[in-house]
């Protein structure tokens, strides 16, 4: 009997039995579709978790000042003063051949007003190399320069958000808004980059001159950064730049060998993977779910063939009498077994594609379908149909043909 | 004894012994058959349940292996073939026709008699167009799409006669053919095997009616499995052949 023929066998075998086949393939039908399911899932996960990373601006390094202690008292990270724009200069300078670009940045919060329009924000100054660092563009207008930095211009570039709270539909090229007390030209709008990584709006934000934020606004003389935004040449230079920077600023800080950094370097790469981490651990362990279901959903494929092959004896026996050898028993009913588990696996990957689908459009990350995963669980459910259906094939292919022909 | 010219005798079994064990108890079933038919015979096997005629009916068709003895199926020993050979040799030579008819369920007729050329390797196509001729021949040509629970007992037999004959066998071995059937419908089924036979179709045929019997040509009965008796019977035609009205 050849494949063709064996298959249409099975098919009209387990046609005739409709209820009971839906019911032995849906341990396979939910064990596919869990795991075609939880791959997209963790899959879409990573994916979104690139993309917020990448919308911070790709191989970047923040430097920030670390703990320290004065009177034994220790500050948390972030509260010192230890880095300041030199040490910006210094790394532009130093590392130059690993990272293409460093900006500062200091913030604040505070209230923007134009006209009847106000709105509260949050305040940055950093300089040119913002854009550069955050791989952020411009919509419209123009970026301040190196001028109006060291003159602490009072211009300032609004975040898609604050221009639109303030102006609507209108321009803000040009027009003076008000940040804080101080008066301010609206040089240029930034493009919209919409969510961040933790949820928060990036573009509910005004962006000015680092000494017009710090001298006018802060009302501070101070030369020290809240943080230093360091743009590494590649994905592959980002440890070299953090190594090298750690040494530099070490040593620009007469650090002692002994003592601890005062100053955090953090790397966006790491605290990517930290993330993938975690959405790795839980797809395995869905994954693993997902894998005991389908050793569940065999055990029911081979009860249900192991009940089939006791109520089909006749069936074998006249097989048999007309010229089926055991082979052919046991092809036939190993046949119906993995179509069982195949036609499962395929409406289990038809539903786990449509839930991934769902909490894709729900938890609003890409739909991530590998066609070598759904392929791959497909197949390995067919495997379960071959395991599952090889014993009962092979007691039905052992029956002795004058007994078969007997039952009842 | 019926003999065609020198030609090879479809089944010859020589002193044939078939014991089961029943635990530790030998059950002796066939004590030494001897039996030879020929081409072209019409034989009808009698005997009282346990006389050892359904033990022979399922050597002589392949279904079993006897325990001392050769039997040669058209002049090929088969009392030594694996399952395996066994089953070729009753799919390629043999026809069965049982009292339950024994069709597949939920299967229709043309389904059920396409069966025996699965296993042949015979293409969709020539299978399709086989079985739909040998039901037309048993006068079912009408009923292809029929399933057996459509069909009443006379008609359910005729399509397990041509699922029986479509890989066109050396034997048709019957099993109490109308045990299952009132006697008009029996006649009618017996008809079909006369006509079968006078087509050229070895046929054996185990009953324990004795009228049943009287339609074969050579009647053999069992006893306590031995041959007791071996004897022709005058012809006796149930139906007229086609076309002679």
């Amino acid at each position: 009997m050849n494949i063709l023929a064996s298959l249409r066998t099975a098919l009209r075998a387990l046609r005739k039995n409709k209820l009971r086949s839906l019911l032995a393939m849906l341990g396979i039908v939910i064990a596919v579709g869990a795991v075609v399911s939880t791959v997209s899932i963790g899959e879409g996960a990573k994916a979104k978790v690139a993309s917020q990373m990448a919308s911070l601006g790709a191989n970047l390094l923040m430097i920030q000042p670390g703990a320290m202690q004065r009177g034994g008292v220790s500050s948390g990270a972030g509260a010192g003063q230890s880095l300041t724009r030199d040490d910006g200069a210094a790394i532009e300078k130093e590392v130059a051949e690993h990272i293409s670009a460093v900006a500062p940045i200091n913030r604040t919060g505070g209230q923007v007003i134009y006209g009847d329009a106000n709105w509260s924000t949050s305040i940055m100054g950093t300089t040119a190399a913002f854009l550069a660092v955050r791989q952020w563009t411009l919509e419209s207008g123009e970026m301040f320069g190196r001028e109006e930095e060291a003159a602490a211009a009072k211009v300032c570039v609004l975040g898609n958000t604050v221009a639109e709270k303030l102006f609507g539909a209108n321009s803000p090229l040009g027009e003076q808004i008000r940040v804080r007390h101080m008066p301010c030209k609206v040089v240029g709008v930034l493009a919209a980059k919409g969510q961040g990584g933790f949820g928060q709006d990036q573009d509910d934000v005004v962006v000015m001159p680092w000494a017009t934020l710090l001298r006018r606004i802060v009302g501070s003389q101070s030369d020290s950064v809240g943080s230093l935004w360091v743009a590494a040449r590649g994905a592959e230079r980002v440890g070299d730049a953090q190594r090298e920077i750690t040494a530099l600023l070490r040593q620009r800080h007469h650090t002692p060998e002994t003592a601890d950094d005062d100053f955090q370097v953090r790397n966006l790469t790491e605290m990517q993977n930290a993330a993938n981490e975690q959405t790795e651990t839980l797809s395995l362990l869905l994954g693993s779910v997902a894998l005991i279901s389908l050793i569940v959903g065999a055990i029911g494929i081979a009860n249900v063939m192991l009940v089939s092959v006791t109520e089909r004896t006749r069936e074998i026996g006249i097989r048999m009498a007309v010229g089926a050898r055991g082979r052919d028993v046991l092809f036939q009913f190993l046949t119906e077994a993995v179509v069982l588990a195949t036609v499962g696996g395929a409406i289990g990957v038809v539903l786990g594609s449509g839930a991934a689908r769902y909490m894709a459009i729900k938890a609003d990350w890409p739909t991530l379908l590998s066609p070598p995963v759904m392929l791959g669980t497909m197949g390995l459910a067919g495997f379960a149909g071959i395991v599952a259906g090889f014993y009962p094939a092979l007691r039905a292919s052992r029956l002795d043909p004058i007994e078969a022909l007997r039952f009842e | 004894m019926a003999s065609s010219d020198g030609a090879r005798p479809v089944v010859e079994a020589q002193d044939i012994e078939k014991t089961y064990r029943m635990g530790d108890v030998l059950v002796p079933a066939l004590r030494g058959v001897t039996l030879t038919v020929q081409p072209g015979e019409f034989v009808a096997v009698m005997g009282a349940s346990g006389s050892g005629k359904s033990t022979f009916m399922n050597l002589v068709g392949c279904l079993d292996r006897p325990t001392k003895g050769k039997y040669f199926l058209d002049g090929q020993d088969v009392s030594r073939f694996s399952r395996d050979h066994l089953a070729r040799a009753r799919g390629a030579h043999i026809g069965f026709v049982f009292q339950g008819f024994n069709l597949l369920p939920r299967t229709s007729a043309l389904e059920n008699v396409e069966l025996p050329m699965l296993y042949q390797g015979v293409s969709r196509k020539e299978r399709e167009s086989r079985a739909a001729q040998a039901l037309a021949r048993v006068g079912l040509g009408e009923r292809l799409d029929h399933t057996p629970a459509q069909l009443s007992g006379g008609q359910q037999q005729r399509v397990a006669i041509a699922r029986a004959l479509v890989n066109r066998p050396k034997l048709l071995l019957a099993d109490e053919p109308t045990g299952n059937l009132d006697s008009q419908t029996s006649i009618e089924v017996m008809g079909i095997f006369q006509e079968l036979n006078e087509l050229g179709l070895t046929i054996l045929l185990v009953t324990h009616e004795s009228d049943i019997s009287e339609h074969a040509r050579r009647v053999v009965i069992f006893k306590d499995g031995q041959v007791q008796d071996d004897h022709q019977v005058a012809h006796r035609r149930l139906v007229a052949p086609k076309g002679a009205a």
